[in-house]
């Protein structure tokens, strides 16, 4: 009887995650029904409080809920020329806190995703240091331990809204950041094993995927804060992170952050790698391009509403926001409902760390009116988030990179929510 | 066979001496040291003077047909691009535009620099499969079909970190951020002089993607 029982749940089961899968390619409208099934609401008693649920062997790696399935990374296929060279966005309207789990960060490859078994893998260490050496993953895991929350933005996030608002996203606008744990050695230590040689000023970081991808990075941040990680949120990095081992450039612009990392040659001149002249170089309207613009400036964005959150019903709402600096801590986020107008300065939920993303709310209360919801991040700095005013003023609109311009959103009087330009 | 022991107890007493100085400067002992060759096989990189630039040569004459064969169903006969895959060739004045066309001979602003990612990382997909020559020859077509080298110059590591490209002098260092106006953390609170008029809609440009529609 027991065992009858057992099979049936394991049927239903499975039609069950067959259903989910189905709707992956389902928008959520479709997946969450807007209108609630009447059985399943009180005085009835629904379905799942009669029956037994999955047992503990169902899911050894578990998933999220099969009615989350629209919380996944896009991408912008019109972007690039290919799929292993381009980049795909984290859904921050989705998220709470300051934690992204690990599936939904980002990913920028320039050639794909590198399959690495760790037992193959080696890290060399090489130039301008008193031995040249190789280590192990295990040899790595062996040196002092650190475990730091930092946040991970694209120098380009954002870097579509230069000439105007082009994308009608949360998502699209902000979503290449992340937010881990990780967990790694400091470069610093290591660098006590090989030795340095007192020319030795630059790093080079050099990636093993077939992009080969390549930064100089300043002997001074190798020193102050750079980390070679193995592991995020507790889990070993994800493949698409750059398994085994990614390079940690703390508050500096993502690509510096080598994922799939082989070597490290120090030397005494930077190296001018692709990477670092024909991309990630700012070009101003007088035809010159900035070059090593490094630092990730202060930045925030609404998460909700936004335009994939429009606003359902009238009264009292949560702004829920998310602001960072590579320049160190978030000090203080305004929040304006009138496009900057008027400002009123939101909460911030601890823990506030340096160069990690911090969460804030402020409540609001919605009657049917238009808003104009902006919000403006100031660092321990004293640095206050810009217009893009006042960024093009300076920088033109060729840029592409290191927008960190505040955003307005529109709650139009249906509810709706759109990327909008104000001048 | 005096000379040959002395010769044995010197090179024990070096061993000694180098293990016992390894352990001094050495904090963790962890790793072990590489050998040249192993190094050899991974130091590829090359930087601006031509320092890691390997032996061999190419010109651009001899640079069309490897170029034909290994870059040009993307970038094009004449590195003109195709579909979204980059444009290599031309864009000379149009920094300054409104639309700036980047090209290794308009923006790259080292020669050094493109011989270092061809080898790395092209053909897409098929990385490090080009010989030296090959890539000195692509390279070569590339800066002669961007008219800063004639056909019949021969690109080699020797001369490779010589080579003056139009935009060397493009780029502005160092880093002049913060850029903006500096509010001092006291940014204005209330009624503030900012234009709140809408010029602009995403939804109007209308090239959001979309989720799967039932």
């Amino acid at each position: 009887m027991a065992k009858e029982k057992k099979d049936i749940i394991s049927r239903r089961s499975v039609i069950k995650a067959s259903v989910g899968l189905g709707a992956l390619g389902l928008s959520s409208k479709t997946l969450l029904a807007k209108e609630a099934n009447n059985k399943n609401l009180p005085p009835n008693i629904p379905e799942w409080t009669q029956t037994l649920g999955d047992g503990v062997d169902v899911n050894p790696y578990g998933m999220p809920s099969e009615f989350e399935s629209n919380v996944i990374r896009r991408n912008v296929e019109w972007l690039t020329a290919s799929a292993e060279s381009s980049v795909n966005f984290t859904p921050l309207q989705d998220l709470e806190g300051i934690v992204t789990p690990n599936g939904l960060c980002f990913e920028r490859h320039h050639s794909g995703t590198a399959i690495i078994n760790p037992i193959d893998y080696r890290l060399m260490i090489n130039g301008l240091v008193d031995r040249e050496m190789i280590f192990t993953l295990d040899d790595l895991k062996r040196f002092p331990q650190v475990n730091k929350f930092y946040f991970l933005e694209c120098a380009a996030n954002g870097g579509m809204e230069w000439k105007g608002s082009q994308l009608n996203g949360c998502q699209y606008t902000f979503g290449m950041v992340h937010n881990v744990q990780y967990t790694g050695v400091r470069l610093s230590d290591l660098i006590q094993e090989t030795g340095l040689n007192n020319n030795a000023k630059w790093v080079l970081a050099e990636g093993s995927d077939s992009s080969g991808m390549t930064r100089s990075i300043p002997i001074e941040k190798i020193k102050d804060d750079c980390i070679i990680a193995w592991a995020m949120n507790g889990e070993a990095l994800r493949p698409e992170q750059g398994y085994p081992i990614r390079l940690v450039v703390p508050g500096w612009e993502g690509n510096m952050w080598v994922k799939w990392l082989r070597r490290i040659e120090f030397g005494d001149k930077p190296y001018m790698t692709r990477e670092e002249t024909s991309k990630y170089t700012d070009l101003l309207s007088d035809g010159k391009a900035r070059m090593f613009t490094w630092v990730m400036d202060a930045k925030s964005v609404i998460t909700s509403p936004c335009p994939e959150k429009p606003v359902l019903q009238k009264g009292i709402h949560q702004i829920r926001g998310l602001a960072w600096s590579g320049r160190g801590k978030i000090k203080r986020v305004d929040v304006s409902l009138d496009g900057g107008k008027n400002w009123k300065t939101a909460q911030l939920h601890s823990p506030v760390l340096e160069k990690s993303l911090t969460r804030f709310t402020i409540p609001f209360e919605w009657n049917g009116e238009e808003m104009l919801l902006q919000s403006r991040a100031i660092d321990e700095t004293n640095y206050v988030q810009p217009t893009i005013k006042e960024l093009q003023n300076i920088r033109g609109v060729n840029s592409i990179y290191h927008n960190n311009s505040i955003a307005t959103w529109l709650i139009s009087k249906n509810g709706k929510v759109d990327n909008v330009r104000l001048g | 066979m005096l000379g040959l022991g002395k010769y044995i107890i010197f090179s024990l007493f070096s061993i000694f001496f180098s293990i016992s100085s390894f352990s001094e400067t050495r904090k963790f002992n962890i790793g072990k040291i590489a050998t040249k060759q192993e190094v050899a096989g991974w130091d590829i990189d090359i930087r601006p003077d031509g320092l890691g630039a390997p032996k061999g040569s190419g010109n651009a004459i001899s640079g069309e047909e490897v170029y034909a064969e290994r870059c040009a169903s993307c970038h094009g006969d004449f590195g003109e691009g195709i579909d979204r895959w980059p444009e290599l060739v031309g864009g000379s004045g149009t920094l300054s535009s409104h639309d700036p066309v980047k090209t290794t001979g308009s923006y790259w602003p080292y020669a050094s620099t493109i011989y270092d990612y061809v080898y790395r990382s092209m053909p897409f997909g098929e990385a490090q499969s080009l010989t030296y020559d090959e890539t000195y020859k692509i390279v070569a077509y590339l800066l002669n079909m961007n008219d800063i080298i004639d056909e019949d110059f021969i690109l080699s590591n020797e001369n490779i970190g010589k080579i003056k490209m139009p935009n060397r002098n493009g780029f502005l260092l160092p880093d002049p951020r913060p850029d903006v106006k500096n509010l001092n953390g006291n940014p204005c609170m209330k009624n503030c002089n900012t234009p709140t008029k809408i010029i602009g809609k995403a939804r109007d440009i209308d090239v959001t993607p979309e989720d799967e529609k039932s």
